[in-house]
């Protein structure tokens, strides 16, 4: 049965429908926010750590030059070692028909012993060692190339052109997201992963009776940090290239850095919409209790109790939070939906274990309720403490009284109704500092999502205009010496090439040791160069090493200090080098030093082992061709390419990124200016009829009312800008990861878009209210008492 | 000063005004014609209800009739668009209300001034408080003025654009006899000093005592229409 007062209820909801809805809206956003990205977490987890557990995921991985297939036995006998699985793997270049460049490729041998890292079939069968050229390919590289089972390519294998065979597509928990060593994104045509019998790898690299990659599954409790000390004892006299755990893992780190993000998400917006939200319920509730204070005091005259009266509003302020919620809660399941097939284009799960996000629903209730009671708090504590009496007497007319502001308003000379703006805005000064802070958020919100817009534009200035201006990256199978750059710059269409060396290391400061590469620059380079995130080209030093600030701090290094850099390939050298310089990078975790210093300091002749080239756009089929032809090559990167591959990734996300921001920052500006605007002409309309009756004309007599407004929102915009600027490093903060660090830089457009967004919006929730102006009879607003 | 012998401020031939509210038909008016001479002070009378607020309304251009003529001068005003209505109430037209109508958050000063600002030959603000004798309590807001302040307030400022007619609508509706007398007053002397013509609502028959002409309505009509032979001075009625 509905009571007289739940019936009171819902007329009161009705009344101020669009107003509750303005609230609803903002608290669904963040609610939605936080169920989205929750949910989705929670699925990718989910869905992880079952991929990972069924398909035995190792846990820690490391590459030897050529080690006896014996050492996985000494391997397994590490302290808190489970199982150990060898491997042969190497790179190798697929001349593949659909492409006219050569693709590049992993080569893995199957797992035989321990059964790690197994790859799941999910389409044809495993290749077989008795046919020595089946292969079996990974599913997005197949797909992206139509290499069905039974179809066939080229490859250089060990310098030797091969034709393989396709017997199946798999997919690897290895190999959720996949990426070329070096690349910047995944590109499932270029690279791909190709697994073979671990006989017919043995035979391709002459291993037989060796492997060159082991992977170990802990035991429960093991230190992860000891086994990988052991492990790179074990193998060092094998050429190791240093044991690592899943943190380096190249799959692992990205998806665990894109969980971590989304973590960030979850936590970082929703509170700032929450908090709006109880804001607004406390200046809607507020007002409508003022309001009501008549039938207040009778409902206690008649003998309602304060807790019955008190309930009543609560349940207002609770409708209004479970609307919010019930918005929040299917958008954040629709956006995690969306989220969730965003993602399946980097990560490649065989399934998905869909989370019912009910954690994040319960959660997202309680905050929700928690919100508007906070929100209704006071405005119904005002209200129980009504003595009945009292509440009977209408409330006394606004008291306006003179201060020393008026003086300074007299002395401006402002017409009347700018005066009344003025007055207005001294009079109610908390309703006023709610549609600020309401309004600032709104700008530091959108101030924190357009940004990362300027981020991802000063990276990709960074990394394209700055540090790899080359069009091409070859990767040499061996070090050469500089005579393989001049012969590169005699392949067809080269107009300049640069040689370059590139190492992977084991960094030693003490006990703290790093992997890290360590990269020579040679004199005189212009296509790759150092590049610090202020835009600046570093050189390195004569002598010593530069390394990135983050590096530094996590080896606790000083420029002055000296640092013990391992070589986990031939030579395998170990250099004790100073560093020179530390430089704030973003982007990179690799040691730089001056190629003559670091020949130097090896006693030996200069080497390269990657090249850069910049090339004619016409000669680049030629160019492939001779590429394709040349077994020296193991590896290429187009960086033109790449190039046009991240534009056109974020030219398509671009416009629906941004709309989708500038809705959610901007519905907060319009639900605080909305509710405000709407409780100015509730408490006004009389006033600014009586200017109408007087011959204001419409315009004038909204120029109160908006102008109110939006001297409010100018005045919110710098503080908005400020809290923005401060959200903005917050989410440098909390998103970077060991993978990308985010560039901390706003652009002018950044705040200028900002602005324009939240005078807008601001401006068009007002003058739909000041639409409300036109609906007041004049004859009648005369007749009422202000 | 009065003359009735140029053409009247304001005719209304046959102006009928029928309020519908749902199935609802309320006729406010019923034909009323009427005629208000330059200069001069007529009390409307009549029991509540009777129509004198929406004919005062229609004369003042806040709202339209249903049937009938309104001419202000040469002006028709029932031809009139909402632009020029307005335009019509800033130039011609005072109002004052029974409730006062003043901007709580602005000084009677600025309540003043917000009409000047507008008005095209406007007096000073403080030549219109004068008048009305509240040259003292410029300054003060109204929640900080009495009842009968507050209302010369409201007189001060329809009068300070000098507008051709004052229209008032129950202006001591809500004071006491005292405080009526001093309103009245400051009426009585606006209409002989700048010789406005004013239309004074009431249904306190003992004020029609004041005025030139008393107009009756009852039931939305036109009962008696009448000069009155002698006036007496505000300060000579009381209720
Ligand atoms: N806006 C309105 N809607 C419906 N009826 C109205 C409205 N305004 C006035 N009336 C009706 O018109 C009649 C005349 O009202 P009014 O002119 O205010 O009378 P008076 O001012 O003489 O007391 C009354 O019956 C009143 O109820
Ligand atoms: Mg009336």
């Amino acid at each position: 049965m509905v009571g007289a007062l739940d019936r009171k209820l819902l007329r009161d909801l009705g009344r101020i429908w669009a107003q509750t809805l303005a609230i609803a809206l903002v608290l669904g956003c963040g609610i939605m926010m936080l169920v989205g990205a929750q949910a989705t977490q929670q699925t990718l987890l989910d869905t992880q750590a079952a991929w990972y557990e069924r398909h035995r995921f190792a846990d820690v991985f490391t590459g030897a030059r050529r080690a006896p297939a014996s050492i996985v036995d000494d391997a397994v006998a590490i302290d808190g070692v489970a199982q150990a699985e060898g491997r042969i793997t190497f790179t190798a270049m697929l001349d593949i028909d659909s492409m006219e460049e050569p693709a590049t490729a992993q080569v893995l041998s199957l797992p035989e012993r321990a059964g790690l890292n197994v790859p799941l079939v999910r389409r044809g069968r495993l290749p077989v060692p008795e046919h020595d050229s089946e292969v079996a390919l990974s599913e997005p590289f197949a797909e992206a190339h139509g290499l069905y089972p039974g179809e066939r390519f080229r490859a250089v294998l060990n310098g030797q052109l091969r034709e393989l065979q396709v017997t199946g597509w798999v997919l690897s928990p290895e190999f959720v997201y996949t990426m070329a060593p070096g690349a910047l994104l995944p590109d499932d045509r270029r690279f791909g992963l190709v697994w073979m019998p671990k006989a017919t790898a043995a035979a391709v690299m002459d291993m037989s009776g060796a492997v060159n990659d082991i992977s170990l599954r802990l035991a429960r409790g093991a230190d992860e940090r000891a086994v990988i000390a052991s492990l790179d004892a074990l193998l060092d006299p094998w050429g190791g290239t240093g044991a690592y755990g899943r943190d380096r893992q190249m799959s692992h780190a990205f998806l665990d850095s894109e969980l971590q993000q989304l973590g960030v998400m979850a936590a970082f917006l929703p509170p700032i919409f929450l908090l709006v939200a109880a804001f607004l319920v406390n200046m809607v509730l507020g007002r409508l209790i003022q309001l009501e204070r008549v039938q207040i005091g009778l409902l206690k005259a008649i003998g309602y109790s304060a807790r019955e009266i008190g309930w009543h509003y609560l349940k207002l302020a609770l409708t209004i939070g479970a609307l919010g919620w019930a918005v929040g809660a299917g958008f954040g399941w629709w956006i995690s939906d969306a989220m969730i097939g965003l993602y399946a284009d980097f990560f490649r799960f065989p399934f998905l274990i869909r989370s019912h996000g009910t954690e994040a629903l319960w959660l997202g209730a309680a905050l929700a309720a928690a919100t508007v009671l906070i929100g209704a708090g006071r405005a119904v504590l005002a209200a129980l403490r009504l003595p009945p009496a009292e509440a009977m007497q209408p409330p006394a007319p606004p008291g306006f009284s003179r201060g020393p502001t008026d003086r300074v308003l007299a002395w401006m000379q402002f017409r009347q109704t700018t005066m009344m703006i003025f007055r207005s805005i001294l009079r109610w000064p908390a309703r006023a500092a709610i549609t600020l802070v309401g309004v600032s958020a709104s700008v530091a919100v959108l101030v924190m999502s357009y940004f990362i817009f300027d981020s991802v534009d000063a990276l990709a200035d960074t990394i394209f205009g700055q540090a790899n201006r080359q069009h091409m990256t070859l990767t040499l199978a061996q070090p050469q010496t500089e005579q393989a750059v001049r012969d590169a710059h005699a392949l067809p269409g080269v107009m300049r090439a640069e040689g370059a060396y590139a190492m992977p290391v084991r960094l030693v400061n003490g006990h703290v040791t790093r992997l890290s590469a360590l990269q020579g620059h040679f004199p005189g380079a212009t296509l790759t160069q150092l590049v610090d995130d202020d835009g600046h080209v570093v050189t390195p030093p004569e002598d010593g090493l530069v390394l990135p600030e983050t590096l530094a701090a996590a080896l606790g290094l000083d420029p002055g200090d000296s640092l013990r850099v391992e070589m986990l390939a031939a030579p395998r050298r170990v250099l004790d080098l100073p560093v020179r310089a530390v430089i704030a990078q973003g982007l990179g975790q690799e040691v730089h030093i001056a190629a003559p210093a670091l020949f130097a300091a090896m006693e030996s002749v200069p080497q390269v082992n990657t090249i850069h080239l910049s090339v004619r756009a016409d000669d680049i089929p030629a160019l492939h061709a001779a590429i394709k032809a040349t077994p020296a090559i193991s590896g290429l990167s187009d960086w033109a390419d790449l190039r046009r591959q991240f534009d056109a990734t974020l030219a398509e996300n671009l416009l629906i990124m941004v709309s989708i921001y500038t809705l959610i920052g901007a519905l907060i500006a319009v639900g605080v200016v909305y509710n405000a605007a709407r409780i100015q002409v509730a408490e006004r309309s009389y006033e600014l009829a009586t200017l109408r009756v007087m011959g204001f004309s419409r315009v004038q007599v909204g120029y109160v009312l908006v102008g109110e407004m939006m001297l409010l929102t100018l005045v919110a915009l710098p503080f908005g800008w400020v809290m923005g600027y401060g959200l903005a490093q917050g989410l440098v903060v909390g998103m970077s990861t060991d993978v990308i660090q985010l560039p901390f830089q706003i652009s002018r457009r950044t705040f200028a878009l900002a602005t324009l967004v939240v005078m807008i919006a601001a401006l068009g929730a007002a003058l739909i209210v000041r639409r409300r102006l036109d609906q007041v009879d004049l004859a009648t607003a005369l007749k009422a008492r202000e | 000063m009065r003359d009735t012998a140029s053409p009247p401020v304001f005719r209304a031939r046959g102006v009928t005004r029928v309020y519908r509210t749902g199935k609802v038909a309320v006729w406010a008016l019923r034909g009323v014609d009427l005629a208000l001479n330059e200069g001069e002070m007529v009390v409307l009378l009549g029991a509540s209800g009777s129509g004198k607020s929406t004919l005062v309304n229609i004369l003042g251009g806040l709202d339209l009739p249903t049937e009938g003529q309104v001419f202000f001068r040469d002006r028709e005003l029932t031809r009139c668009n909402d632009r020029e209505l307005t335009l019509f109430r800033r130039d011609h037209v005072g109002f004052v209300f029974q409730f006062y109508n003043l901007v709580p958050s602005l000084t009677a000063r600025e309540n003043v001034a917000l009409v000047t600002e507008i008005a095209r030959n406007p007096m000073r603000p403080e030549e219109a408080l004068e008048r009305v004798g509240l040259g003292a309590r410029m300054d003060h807001f109204p929640a900080e003025l009495s009842g009968g302040e507050q209302q010369r307030v409201a007189i001060a400022r329809a009068i300070a654009k000098r507008p051709d007619v004052l229209l008032c609508d129950e202006p001591t509706g809500a004071l006491d006899s005292a405080t009526g007398v001093q309103v009245l007053a400051a009426l009585n002397d606006v209409n002989r000093d700048l010789g406005t013509a004013t239309v004074l609502i009431t249904h306190n028959a003992t004020i029609q005592q004041i005025a030139h002409r008393v107009v009756v309505l009852a039931d939305g009509k036109v009962t008696r229409d009448e000069a009155n032979a002698t006036r007496l001075a505000p300060e000579e009625v009381s209720w």
